[in-house]
């Protein structure tokens, strides 16, 4: 089983999933992001989506639970690269992934980080 | 091979010329008086080849779709989208395949010297081929005409709704007519497209031009909404006159926090603000 | 790349790695009949949700797919079967999901939602099977 890397960028912790995740993977990348917030007090998740030809309801489901958890402890996530078919997918099927931040690209994501710094 | 089928195998192989001069006199009374052009007169050859391929093959009338038919069907596919691509109808398209009828009875009569006897066979395969023929043409001719139909509407629907740069990181669109899902669904592909295209942050969608508001528009507007929520941008909804502010309200519609205005000019205003620009005029 | 898939087939679904390769095939299938990216999305996401409930309620199964025709225009059929346990209220399941809130559920109203023809066969104690199809 595949573990998707996370990359330390000063405060923020980058995930960049470019692979068809098993459903395995998934939990053990949302395990794994917990885990890092913890220890390295990062206060900032980007997680780009934009290989991503599909998120289904689990990967849609996961992306919410690891915006929760990270802000529990005390983190903000946000998801980038969300594709225009994935988008309107995602819309037809009912999930709006409430919560969780969204940025057209990297770029976008980490000023939205940046901005919100300050809470 | 049948013996039916060898019959008409050797008459299409050898009387190709009186069955060619025969079915253009047959076209003639078929197509309003119409004369072959030159197209159609090398598509005679085609299809007589491949009529011949098929028989030879030993299809028959009962299964079109075999194999052996296999040619014979593309090109007449071919045929029929060259025909309603012309803008031919549909009738004078199967009458010229029907047309061939006459002319494969009068060379099967010419073979036995006018005798009927043992005849039946071959004319039902005949004709019952011809049949098929003409069918599966018409029904390809019907496939291509709907084919431009829908891409006309494809084209009319992106022209009757372009997506605007109205400013740098805003984007509009000016929705005009009655959204039904069809076009719902055109208008936020192009629009989330847009978005990514141009890395805008906000989108206005202008209802003015739009007659009515039903939580069916409603809804396709959320969905519209949500998507681009989803792509990191915002929106705004403009045009909403007083009727429909207050259909919105007794319908019971909930826009959920969507900002919304009811000129083009307030939201443009809004946009600015809210993607940091400040507009000032010129000191004279 | 790919060689053209069979206009029939299987592949069983197991486990997680079937899902997977489950969403590959319908990859390849709907670029095979030239369906539009969103379409293909739609498709492929449809058999992910489907996929993953025959693993997980119906305890293992199996998708089948059908390149189907009416009359001129063409069509992907797929279905997912399983010998589990059955779905005793249908038409609660086609209600409740997340659109309801309740948090899981099988998510079945929203997969309707993706095709156009969506149709189950379900009996309590034999097992279920849901037939989804999209035409070009």
């Amino acid at each position: 089983m595949e573990r998707i890397p996370i990359l330390r960028m000063g405060k923020h912790l980058l995930v960049t999933i470019q692979i068809d995740m098993q459903d395995q993977t998934a939990l053990q990348l949302q395990e794994d992001l917990a885990t890092m917030v913890d220890k390295s007090g990062a206060n900032g998740v980007l997680i780009d989506v934009s290989a991503l030809e599909m998120v289904d309801s689990f990967i849609g489901r996961m992306l919410v639970s690891i915006s929760d958890i990270g802000r529990l402890l005390g983190a903000t996530t946000v998801v980038v690269g969300i594709r225009p078919a994935v988008a309107i997918t995602l819309v037809e099927l009912g999930l709006s992934l409430g919560g969780v931040k969204t940025a057209l690209n990297v770029e976008r994501g980490m000023a939205l980080l940046d901005a919100n710094r300050t809470i | 091979m049948r013996r039916e089928n060898q019959r008409l195998a050797d008459l299409l192989r050898d009387d190709q010329a009186n069955l060619l001069s025969g079915w253009a006199a047959e076209y003639h009374k078929y197509a309003e008086g119409r004369g072959l052009t030159r197209d159609l007169q090398a598509q005679q050859t085609s299809i007589l080849r491949e009529l011949e391929a098929g028989i030879r093959a030993d299809g028959n009338a009962d299964n079109f779709n075999d194999p052996a038919w296999r040619v014979l069907r593309e090109v007449l596919a071919q045929l029929s989208n060259e025909r309603a691509a012309q803008g031919e109808t549909a009738d004078v398209t199967s009458g010229f395949v029907l047309a061939l009828k006459r002319p494969i009875f009068d060379g099967l009569q010419r073979q036995t010297g006018g005798a009927v006897e043992g005849q039946i066979d071959v004319i039902w395969l005949t004709s019952a081929v011809v049949d098929r023929m003409a069918q599966w043409t018409v029904a390809n001719y019907q496939k291509t005409r709907e084919d431009i139909i829908v891409r006309q509407q494809h084209e009319l629907m992106e022209l009757s709704t372009p997506v605007i740069k109205l400013w740098d990181g805003v984007l509009a669109v000016p929705l005009i007519g009655t959204l039904d899902s069809s076009r719902a669904q055109m208008v936020m592909e192009s629009l989330l497209e847009r978005l990514v295209e141009t890395g805008s942050e906000l989108a206005i969608i202008d209802i003015t031009g739009v007659p009515t508001v039903d939580t069916l528009v409603a809804q396709h507007l959320m969905k519209t909404v949500t998507a681009i929520r989803l792509m990191g941008a915002e929106s705004i909804i403009s045009g909403i006159r007083p009727q429909i502010a207050q259909t919105i309200v007794h319908l019971g519609i909930d826009l959920q926090g969507i900002v919304t205005k009811s000129t083009l000019a307030d939201a443009l205003r809004t946009a600015m603000r809210m993607t940091g620009h400040t507009v000032a005029r010129a000191a004279s | 790349m790919a060689t053209e898939l069979a206009p029939t087939g299987s592949a069983p679904i197991r486990d997680e790695r079937d899902i997977v390769q489950a969403r590959a095939l319908v990859r390849t299938l709907t670029a095979q009949l030239k369906f539009s990216l969103v379409e293909q999305t739609k498709m492929i996401t449809a058999a992910s949700e489907l996929a993953r409930n025959t693993m997980v309620y119906g305890r293992g199964g199996e998708m089948r797919w059908e390149i189907v025709a009416e009359g001129i225009r063409r069509g992907l059929r797929l279905h997912f079967e399983d010998q589990g346990p059955g779905i005793p209220d249908v038409e609660q399941a086609l209600v409740d999901g997340w659109t309801t809130g309740s948090g899981l559920g099988m998510g079945l109203s929203g997969t309707k939602r993706l095709v156009n023809d969506f149709a189950i066969r379900t009996k309590v104690g034999e097992g279920t099977c849901v037939s989804i199809t999209r035409w070009k």
